[in-house]
């Protein structure tokens, strides 16, 4: 019956909370050994015992409430920031989350062990329940170990995310009036809006009437960025500036043909030197033509 | 939207120095909620492009604002509503260059590529309504303050 | 810095620097006081006291332009031109542009400067250091 089932499997749940309470030396003595804590609490074993108890309080009392599939049942709460420091050290040590849950479901062999000796002393014809009991509330604990595994990786990411933006756009006053914004790495929607408006403050800041993006190390140039290339060179000279694209590399080239993008109105040059020598021209600053390539015929 | 919000403060579109007074207002409630510089500007020449279209094909209305949060996120809500002749097609209403007011036919098409979301309800002779909502960017400025 | 004036707005003033007009706009704009600056500078250029070879717009107290003022400016330089006056917008800020740019009005038709000096040089107009560049090139 429905009702009876239901009692017996809370029944099960806090026979579980009642074994985890009375063997939680024996538990966290055995998994101090085990590489999950072992290689994440590497001050003294005691600490690592410390922090292993703290994991079977929490088992026990998400147990006792018989809360045992639920990954936000309060009894975690307490547990979740050392699981995601712990995950978070397994991680950065270069271990993939796969391997992480390896480790965890590792766990749960040393506390089956006891609880199968325990109840084989007492011959209880029972003993399944528990047992079934303790495979459901090790699973939730994967759940929630792999939970805030990915919540610290999005932190993680988002984090570095932001300092990359601060620091990925540098302006280097190349003479006066003449700034170049080199950029290296991926383009995105985020990382050209602050390219744009690095861009335009230098303008002002710097009275420049060249800009020069450089766009040597850039892999791809996708139609997105495309347009954000159109538009920081639009901008600009709303603001009495010229900019000029250089680096456009061959292959570039033949992506922005094939998207359809016109860049007939963007004045681009071959390298950051033709368009320093282009900018110095325009300020009517003699530069003597760069020696010919070798190879190529003299005129 | 199941975003919390706040208070809801509505102000009054009928003259040209309403279109000021509803610019500085929305300019002050996008700093206060902490839009960088060019967010907040962008903000302000959206609403001075919808606010213009309330007035000038709306006969006059009013905008609301609300100041909205969704987690750790804040964001600004605004409605420009009029009880006008209305928009009898707000698809062909929304083409760059389309203009019946002597403007550049820039003004809602454009207004619509300066904020995250848009949305235009219009009845013939029932007026219309454009609600838009701008939410402040995760990405950093290179200069947050005013210049 | 954007101060709300009072119901009914200041003219814009129209400063005359030799044969250059000079107006500086400040804050918010009103679209009256727009189109009112439209017909006199317009008037000036056609009508005297003086001959008028240029005009400067300085923006770079602006914290927005919109469709509106956009068209006016757009406007102010095509009559311009008509009466042979070339029209020179100075220091627009970077966002006011980033916003104009994304508005779609890039004002193909304006000559545009970093500030005024930089504009009257544009214009041929000072012994400023930097010798003229080319505005109508490129860009």
């Amino acid at each position: 019956m429905q009702v009876a089932e239901h009692d017996t499997a809370s029944e099960a749940a806090k026979e579980l909370g009642a074994f985890l309470e009375r063997r939680r030396e024996q538990i966290a003595q055995r998994w101090a050994d085990a590489t999950l804590f072992r290689t994440v609490f590497t001050i003294s074993r005691d600490e690592a015992v410390e922090a292993c108890k703290a994991v079977v309080d929490a088992l026990a009392d998400v147990a006792r409430s018989g809360r045992l599939e639920d990954v936000a049942a309060p009894g975690f709460d307490t547990v979740r920031d050392q699981l995601g420091r712990m995950a978070g050290s397994r991680a950065q040590a270069g271990f993939d989350p796969a391997h992480i849950d390896g480790e965890v479901v590792g766990l749960r062999e040393p506390v089956a062990a006891l609880l199968r000796a325990e109840f084989a002393e007492a011959a209880d014809p029972d003993a399944h329940g528990p047992t079934l009991a303790l495979a459901v509330l090790m699973g939730t604990l994967r759940l929630v170990v792999m939970n805030t595994t990915v919540h610290a990786g999005q932190e993680l990411i988002s984090r570095q995310r932001r300092q990359m933006l601060e620091v990925a756009t540098p302006v280097i006053s190349l003479w006066q009036g003449i700034v170049a914004v080199p950029l290296i790495g991926t383009l995105d929607s985020a990382r050209s809006q602050v390219v744009m408006e690095t861009l335009l403050d230098a303008i002002v800041d710097q009275r420049a009437a060249h800009v020069i993006l450089d766009i040597t190390g850039v892999p791809t140039v996708d139609s997105l960025v495309a347009q954000h290339l159109m538009k920081t060179a639009a901008a600009a000279r709303l603001m009495g500036a010229e900019c000029i694209i250089s680096g456009i590399r061959p292959a570039i080239a033949q992506t922005i043909v094939q998207l359809g993008i016109d860049l007939g109105s963007i004045l681009t040059r071959a390298t950051l030197a033709d368009a320093l020598a282009h900018a110095l021209g325009r300020q009517d600053i003699a530069v003597p033509p760069r020696p010919v390539a070798v190879g190529a015929s003299p005129r | 939207m199941h975003a919390r919000t706040a208070s809801t403060s509505r102000l009054p579109i009928t003259s040209d120095s309403d279109l000021a007074w509803v610019r500085q207002h929305v300019r002050q409630a996008a700093a206060e909620v902490g839009f960088n510089l060019v967010q907040q500007t962008k903000l302000v020449t959206a609403t001075s492009e919808l606010a213009r279209n309330t007035l000038v094909h709306g006969g006059g209305g009013h905008m609301e604002a609300t100041v909205l949060r969704e987690g750790v996120t804040r964001g600004i809500r605004l409605s420009f509503i009029d009880g006008g002749p209305g928009i009898a097609d707000p698809e062909l209403a929304m083409t760059d260059g389309y203009s019946t007011g002597g403007g550049l036919g820039m003004g809602l098409s454009g207004a619509k590529r300066l904020v995250a979301e848009f949305t235009l309800e219009s009845r013939p002779g029932q007026g219309t309504t454009v609600t838009v909502t701008d939410w402040v960017s995760g990405v950093p400025s290179p200069r947050t303050g005013a210049p | 810095m954007t101060g709300f004036s009072a119901a009914r707005p200041a003219p814009v003033p129209v400063l005359t620097l030799g044969d250059i007009l000079l107006v500086t706009l400040q804050g918010d704009l009103h679209d009256g006081a727009a189109e009112q600056l439209q017909h006199d500078i317009t008037h000036r250029i056609a009508a005297g006291p003086g001959p008028v070879g240029g005009v400067v717009i300085d923006v770079s107290g602006v914290d927005i332009v919109d469709s509106f003022l956009g068209r006016v400016l757009a406007e102010i330089a095509a009559n311009a031109r008509l009466l042979a006056a070339r029209t020179v917008l100075a220091g627009l800020r970077p966002a006011v542009a980033i916003t104009l740019v994304e508005l779609g009005l890039t004002l193909p038709g304006l000559v545009t400067a970093l500030n005024v000096d930089d504009a009257l040089a544009r214009l041929g107009r000072t012994p400023s250091a930097a010798p003229p560049s080319h505005p109508e090139e490129g860009a």
